[in-house]
């Protein structure tokens, strides 16, 4: 399997290089036909945009086919990305740095690569046992949730570049500070027994796997699958949530009791979040109604926060490997981080 | 017979991986002896990092994900 280094293209290669650059010059034409299909739709269904129906008819067709070509597209370039960043290379790239260059390393790492909350312990101690301090891998636990490709995707579809980029940041900081935090705290001895034991052991090599570029290709049309396939209901739900708030009810609707003024609204977010548990197009629906109705956005990203970063499933899988002082310490430390990314929003904005 | 292990914690990916191991051991009528490991220090024993990760007589052949058909029949 691994004498695949000869430079010949082979058939199905030659089909995805002629078909991904189709595939892009179909997608920058139809996302430039976005407004002439929206206005198209609403002639063809007579009516106009004059009327609050057709406003919110109009919205729907426009940002339904936006924030879905932007998640194929994105999806796609960042599955093959993933296939870069093993978590076995992560790891690597990780081990023996030191706690502050290591934490914005790992916090980074996380947005690329491929975790899923199942094999949140598995990662965790594969980490630990190949010599990275237990600070920087919460850095990269934190971040590779939160801070996701979905998340910014969505974000930016439907609340423009401004809040996607705060997002990215705000959720890399919590990541980088939160794991800095529990690393200065030297909770090693919270640890499962059986979790020290083979932290002091050995890691097995890694079966090498050299990846095609077909390979790679496929990796990213089965990711466009497995995501698209998965959040496109969520989609729907948020947009079409989104359309009826926009035609209908009168913005700052929330305000009185979810704007920056009122002070409990953040950590009441939170402490409202962490027993949700949703991916991040799930939760979108509810952002877009909060923000849609005058919510803060400080408060509503705190809240998106806390539902994905700080969920009751994960710490029970969590629990396996960590005693109770250090997962409730990390609760405590992420919670603290994203009730002052919350306040910092709304009073800055 | 082969001593096939499929090492998940009960994700939806584990459960498709056995069931891909299944069917096509199944298809190319190889018998094995399928099991599937949800213990958290066993699967750490294996060094395997991300799940579902697939050991074969003791070696381990796959992690990460659900391993492609084709590579599934290049081990039987």
């Amino acid at each position: 399997m691994s004498a695949q280094s000869q430079v010949t293209i082979s058939p199905v290669l030659t089909r995805w290089l002629v078909g991904i650059p189709v595939a892009i010059a179909l997608w920058v034409l139809a996302y430039g036909y976005l407004m002439e299909f929206a206005n198209a739709v609403i002639a063809a269904l007579q009516l106009s945009r004059e009327t609050q129906f057709g406003e919110a008819v109009h919205f729907f067709f426009y940002d339904t086919p936006k924030v879905l070509l932007l998640l194929a597209g994105i999806v796609f370039v960042m599955g093959i990305v993933q296939t870069f960043f093993a978590p076995e290379r992560t790891r690597a790239l990780l081990s023996g740095r030191r706690v502050g260059v290591g934490n914005v390393l790992a916090a980074t790492l996380g947005i690329v690569t491929p975790f899923c909350s199942c094999s949140a312990v598995p990662l965790f101690i594969g980490f630990l046992s190949a010599g990275v301090p237990l600070g920087v891998t919460f850095s990269f636990l934190i971040s590779a949730p939160m801070v996701n490709e979905v998340a910014l995707v969505l974000l930016f579809g439907m609340f423009g570049w401004k809040v996607a980029a705060l997002y990215l940041m705000m959720g890399l900081l919590v990541a980088i500070v939160a794991g800095f935090v529990i690393g200065k705290l030297k909770m090693e001895r919270f640890l499962e027994d059986w979790v020290q034991k083979i932290q002091a052991g050995q890691v097995s090599p890694h079966v090498g796997e050299a990846m095609t570029w077909v390979e790679r290709f496929e990796a990213g049309r089965d990711h466009v699958r497995q995501i698209v396939g998965k959040v496109w209901p969520y989609i729907l739900l948020g947009i079409g949530l989104g359309a009826a708030i926009h035609g209908y009810v009168p913005e700052d609707f929330m305000a009185s009791f979810m704007g920056k003024d009122v002070w409990w609204a953040v950590p009441a977010a939170v402490l409202l979040g962490v027993p949700m548990y949703t991916n991040a197009a799930g939760i979108i629906p509810i952002v877009e109604a909060l923000i849609g109705k005058g919510a803060a956005l400080g408060t509503v990203l705190a809240f998106m926060m806390a539902v994905i970063a700080l969920s009751a499933p994960e710490m029970i899988i969590l629990r396996k490997a960590l005693k109770p002082t250090l997962i409730a310490t990390f609760a405590g430390v992420v919670a603290t981080g994203i009730l002052l990314v919350g306040y910092v929003f709304n009073f800055l904005l | 017979m082969k001593n096939v292990k499929v090492l998940g914690t009960g994700c939806a990916n584990c459960k498709n991986t056995l069931a891909l191991v299944e069917a096509v051991s199944r298809e190319k009528g190889v018998q094995i002896a399928l099991e599937k490991v949800e213990d958290l220090p066993s699967i750490m024993g294996y060094g395997v990092m991300s799940t579902p990760g697939v050991v074969i007589d003791g070696v381990v052949v796959h992690a990460g994900g659900v391993p492609a058909r084709s590579k599934v029949e290049s081990w039987f």
